[in-house]
């Protein structure tokens, strides 16, 4: 499975030596981590507590704060008091 | 040629230092993900060591969890390689992704070392660095959630009831988090991201949530959604010029 795993990450770095010219895959590449990120995120983060509503709770304050904030850390720990303060109230 | 090889040192000592405290919130998410999954682990009969040993080796969430879940069903080899590979062809993506943001001058010890700092997390943040990637900013991100990670594991296997539910419970939402504040801040300055990045969640609903859709493993979905969106979002908006440079995003037409 390591092994598996290794070999999966190194391909591409293995692959593509140089800087790739077309533009269509360029562009590509580009978008890739804003839409792995984003279907990664949702609908994960409303799921990942006890309940629906710390999840969503959490998903809302770190729209929030990441979009004022721009910090990882900051963005990250208001999340986790969010569910920590409505666990409290549920 | 010696003044200009400790410049590099410097300079990549420099950046692995940008690079550590990225490292923290990553390593306390991980270290709250590997604890939960150090329970399961336990679950089907492992060793600490085993455990250590799968994840400093894997370093993946999902594919740890696929893992483990084949093994304790007794799947054969073959089952277990393949499913590995569906569940993280996407750092196949990203990985291709990272090259372009690399210095032109390549090393072998890159080609080598840097895909074993892929993680979805660790790629997030390596990938929104301005300009050119060092590849040392990666590592020193990738120190603590290393440890993080692979402490997590047997800490959760060996002492699972330490930590009490409700800060488990917490944590479990610090990596989205971070998902988000790597996200949102781009999309401000362009749209056209901010529009890409509504679209994307709402399809994973759709795929997580619709009947036939549903029975898709995660890490397909993640692959088939990548695929689908970024490229037609390449096609209705190409880009110009130097994409991997970060901040030269392009006007929306």
């Amino acid at each position: 499975m390591i092994a598996t795993l290794y070999v999966i990450r190194m391909l591409p770095f293995l692959l593509i030596r140089s800087e790739i010219k077309n533009r269509f895959f360029k562009s590509f590449l580009y978008y890739v981590p804003y839409v792995t990120l984003a279907v990664m995120t949702f609908p994960a983060i409303i799921f990942a507590t006890d309940h629906l509503a710390s999840g969503i709770l959490a998903l809302i304050v770190g729209l929030i704060v990441a979009w004022f904030s721009e910090n990882l850390f900051i963005t990250a720990s208001c999340c986790c008091i969010a569910v920590l303060l409505s666990s409290l109230i549920i | 040629m010696t003044d200009r090889r400790t410049a590099e040192k410097r300079e990549n000592l420099e950046a692995f230092k940008r690079g550590l405290p990225h490292g923290i919130p990553i390593g306390l998410g991980y270290f709250a993900v590997a604890f939960a999954l150090g329970i399961t682990a336990r679950d089907i009969g492992m060793t600490p060591v085993q455990a250590f040993v799968m994840s400093a080796g894997m370093m993946a969430s999902a594919g740890e969890y696929a893992a483990l879940d084949l093994l304790s069903s007794g799947a054969g080899f073959f089952e277990i390689v393949m499913t590995c590979i569906i569940v993280n062809l996407r750092y196949f993506l990203m990985g291709a992704a990272l090259t372009q943001k690399l210095p032109s001058k390549r090393r072998w010890r890159t080609v080598f070392a840097l895909p074993y700092c892929i993680t979805d997390e660790i790629f997030g943040v390596s990938s929104m660095v301005e300009g050119k990637l060092n590849p040392f900013f990666t590592y020193g991100v990738d120190l603590l959630s290393v440890i993080g990670w692979s402490t997590g594991i047997v800490v959760g296997m060996t002492a699972g009831n330490i930590l009490p539910a409700w800060a488990v419970n917490a944590l479990s939402v610090a990596l989205f988090g971070m998902f988000l504040s790597v996200i949102i801040p781009p999309a401000k300055k362009d749209r056209f991201i901010g529009v890409l990045i509504v679209i994307a969640m709402a399809c994973s609903l759709v795929f997580t949530e619709a009947p036939v859709l549903s029975r898709i493993s995660s890490g397909f979905r993640i692959i088939i959604l990548t695929i689908v969106i970024a490229g037609i979002a390449a096609l209705i908006r190409p880009v110009d010029g130097e994409p991997s440079d970060g901040e030269e995003v392009p006007d929306a037409s």
